[in-house]
């Protein structure tokens, strides 16, 4: 019986939130729909794990989707970086649903409830779909189910703002998913296979016609916009800062890092880094961008007086270390990209429910009206605190180690320019986190903050336990950092 | 480039003509409706890509046709095991050979490599079909577009029912004036 | 628009051969061309027919909302289900073939794929049919602003 179970792991992953949905619609019920959405989700997580731990024991592992073989049946395939992307994708919607039942019931009206928890197990459903896909054709599918569900969350906000901001991420969302298909279909043209792996056997590189060209032009915008690398960033603070508090943890940690998962499965899989970096001038383009971005966007976060906003450029900024990492396609460049993935997804996921205590408990997430609320809530404030320090990449926090891979890297490669770039915008983190942090405590409390109580212990808990991992994988990195080295040597290897 | 070969190609002047309308009235339009309907025709232009690619020249649909069908079932089962038992099994290999023809002619592989359902893989090879693959995958796509349209149109009426406009520009007005 | 006596005669005349070809299109996609998807559009439409000519109240008599949300759900359950049926028959999800001859007896439905289909179609169906009405009701049931 755990034998049988054992080998349908890779589906289990994605078929225990999809009839989970379903289900949650048929019992009606906000509370019931709540406890089987959690137990579910710490079953996805546990199956994730084990499957972490099998591919970094063994190898690739496989399984054919109704035992047609792989060329033309669907294969799954989870390796060392879809194992370690799909597990923390998993463990922090598992942690975001511990913490969501208060946030949700001050949120969201009763009567929807049962409808946002079916929702956001689709959307988890989606996200883990594109982890452990191998074949190009159902990464747009998966990628449209959690696009589609992550726009109907987000237009659940409190304010008339959030339907506009769904709206307006719907729009650009779909565009980039359109172009992502065009890619695919040009693909499938010159190749005749959907199957990834069986794509980088048979596309033509060097030599090939122009149509590859342009299948690979469609599909990195088409990402990038998914992604929200700068130039086509606009849809994410709005969507972020409207959407419902829980929502925006789940998004922000997982989302835009899901996208950059697929994004390096098709530069390192199919496009392939020799053709990608060195006949295609894809590397300075991207590294160009992120640092532009990386810049822009902190300056923009400076500015802000929602923190939500401020953390929403933040995270447009922090995409971009993501990118330089993987443009450099060095092993430490690389992995300083993927466990970057890892830690900013903690720390984001971590700060944005800091901020959800804080509207839960003062009703705002202006700065203006978070003033003083450190002497009255200190132990949200601290997460705050510990969670920027992070952010900011100060040593023993999980965001040094991998600012620090990508300065060895950088170093590496003799690009000290962008090392240099690099410390500099951290000055500018520096800012955007000090801001709040002098607000909460070194201003006199406004009323709502003088009368606030602290943060329940049931939304405090997830909290502490995802800026605790913050500090944890700050010191102890053989599960982030060395899978993540381990991934990124697998995936320079050639072997997609 | 001659006149001939750009005539030719005229199924892919139609998608690019139909891509660039939609993609320009999802930028330019102000009116959320239109926009919709942008990027409906957007999308509309990616089917059309992948169905003509799809298309193999004299290509019949991807049926096996039920002369052929019978005379396998008839073979496959002999004339004693009647009625249900024979037609079911026919069509199981049917489906296995359109499908292995189908990748047939994607690879462009001359040679009858998949060697599914012996004659009747050789009886039907004389006949070209089309790739069926494309279509099937568009009709997915076609579901995921008409979710989009319909979450999209959800959103504009509440967005109409809160702000009493659709006009883009209105409703930044209007969200300034607060 | 109930009003006018040849639309709702009409209406009346039409409605019971779209369903029947929506049957069609369903149980006959396992072989040939048709399938869930295009019948639950079919069934759709006569339910948005009726509800077009009869007012939104009386199409809610017939599919009230609460079940057509119901039969959303369920549609895609009996899809992942019959998946589900795969594996618990030891087979990989959506393995068709080991249905054979294990869920109905020899002489009636013979062959796994056939049978596997079948089921996944009408999951198919079910959930397009609930989903169109729901997105109907969910458009005619707004209330008018001025």
């Amino acid at each position: 019986m755990i034998d049988a179970i054992y080998a349908h792991l890779p589906i289990l992953l994605i078929v225990l939130p999809l009839v989970a949905a379903p289900c949650c619609v048929l019992v009606g019920n906000g509370r019931a729909a709540y406890l089987l959405a959690l137990v579910v989700s710490f079953l996805t997580f546990a199956c994730s794990i084990v499957l972490l731990g099998e591919a970094l024991d063994h190898d690739v592992i496989r399984y054919e989707l109704g035992n047609w073989s792989p060329p033309y049946g669907i294969e799954y395939r989870v390796d060392i970086f879809s194992g370690f992307v799909m597990a923390f994708v998993s463990g922090i919607g598992a942690i975001v649903l511990v913490y969501a039942p208060l946030s949700v019931r001050d949120e969201i009206p009763a009567s929807k409830h049962y409808l946002f928890y079916a929702t956001y197990l689709l959307c988890m459903t989606g996200l883990l779909g594109m982890c452990v896909t191998g074949d190009l054709f159902n990464v747009f599918v998966f990628l449209e189910i959690s696009s589609l569900s992550s726009y109907a969350l987000i237009s659940l906000g409190r304010t008339r703002r959030a339907p506009l901001a769904a709206f307006q991420y719907l729009i650009l969302g779909s565009i980039g998913a359109t172009f992502i298909l065009i890619g695919i279909g040009l693909l499938y043209q010159m190749t005749g296979t959907l199957n990834m792996a069986d794509i980088a056997a048979r596309v033509p590189h060097e030599h090939g016609p122009r149509t590859v060209l342009v299948a690979f032009a469609f599909l990195t915008v088409g990402l990038c916009v998914k992604m929200a690398v700068f130039p086509l960033h606009t849809w994410l603070p709005n969507a972020y800062t409207y959407a419902p508090s829980v929502v925006t943890c789940f998004i922000a940690a997982t989302a835009t890092k899901v996208s950059v998962y697929a994004f390096v499965r098709i530069i390192f899989g199919i496009i392939t880094p020799g053709f990608a970096f060195d006949v295609l001038p894809l590397d300075t383009e991207l590294m160009l961008f992120s640092l532009v971005g990386i810049f822009i966007a902190s300056t923009a976060a400076i500015y802000q007086d929602n923190v939500k906003r401020l953390l929403a450029y933040s995270s447009v900024a922090q995409i971009g270390y993501m990118l330089l990492g993987i443009s450099m396609a060095t092993p430490t460049g690389l992995s300083g990209g993927i466990v970057h993935m890892f830690n900013h997804a903690l720390i984001k996921g971590g700060l944005f429910m800091v901020a959800g205590c804080f509207a839960l408990r003062l009703g705002s997430v202006q700065l203006s009206d978070w003033k003083g609320a450190g002497r009255t809530m200190p132990f949200t404030a601290l997460a705050w605190a510990i969670g920027g320090l992070a952010l900011i990449g100060v040593p023993l926090t999980a965001g040094f180690i991998s600012k620090w891979l990508l300065l060895t890297s950088a170093f590496e490669t003799g690009r000290w320019p962008i090392a240099v770039l690099m410390l500099l915008s951290s000055l500018l983190a520096v800012v955007y986190v000090w801001r709040v942090v002098e607000t909460l405590f070194f201003s006199e409390p406004s009323e709502a903050a003088a009368n606030a109580t602290e943060a329940p212990l049931r939304m405090l808990v997830p909290t502490y336990v995802l800026i605790g991992a913050t500090l944890l994988f700050g010191v102890w990195t053989p599960y982030s950092a060395g899978i993540a080295r381990q991934a990124a040597i697998a995936l320079l290897g050639g072997t997609p | 480039m001659t006149l001939e070969s750009i005539a030719g190609l005229y199924n892919y002047w139609v998608v690019i003509f139909l891509m660039m309308t939609g993609f320009y009235i999802v930028l330019a339009r102000k009116n959320l409706i239109k926009s919709v309907i942008g990027l409906n025709i957007f999308q509309t232009s990616v089917f059309l890509l992948y169905i003509t690619m799809g298309k193999v020249d004299h290509g019949t649909a991807p049926i096996v046709p039920p002369a052929i069908a019978a005379e396998q079932a008839h073979a496959a089962h002999g004339t004693t095991e009647a009625g249900h038992a024979a037609v079911g099994h026919a069509a199981l290999e049917h489906a296995e050979t359109a499908q292995g023809l189908a990748h047939d002619v994607a690879h462009n592989l001359a040679d009858d490599a998949i060697s599914h359902g012996s004659e009747l893989a050789h009886a039907s090879t004389e006949i070209i079909y089309s790739n069926p693959l494309p279509s099937v995958l568009m009709l997915t796509a076609i579901v995921v577009g008409i979710a989009t349209t319909a979450l999209a149109l959800a959103l504009v009426v509440r967005i109409r029912e809160d702000y009493g406009t659709v006009d883009e520009e209105r409703i930044l007005e209007l969200d300034r004036g607060e | 628009m109930s009003a006018f006596p040849i639309i709702r005669i009409i209406t009346k005349l039409l409605i019971p051969y779209i369903l029947l070809f929506a049957f069609y299109v369903q149980f006959h996609g396992d072989y040939g061309p048709g399938g869930g998807f295009q019948a639950g559009v079919i069934f759709a439409s006569a339910l948005i027919l009726y509800g077009l000519v009869f007012g939104l109240d009386a199409i809610k008599k017939v599919a009230p909302p609460i079940v057509i949300e119901k039969c959303m759900a369920l549609g895609v359950l009996v899809y992942a289900g019959t998946g589900a049926l795969t594996m618990a028959l030891g087979g990989k999800f959506l393995d068709y073939n080991v249905l054979e001859h294990h869920v109905l007896p020899q002489w009636h439905v013979p062959s796994g794929q056939h049978l596997g289909i079948f089921l996944v179609e009408l999951g198919v169906g079910i959930t397009v049919t609930a989903v169109m009405t729901m997105i109907f009701y969910a458009f005619a049931g707004r209330k008018q602003v001025q």
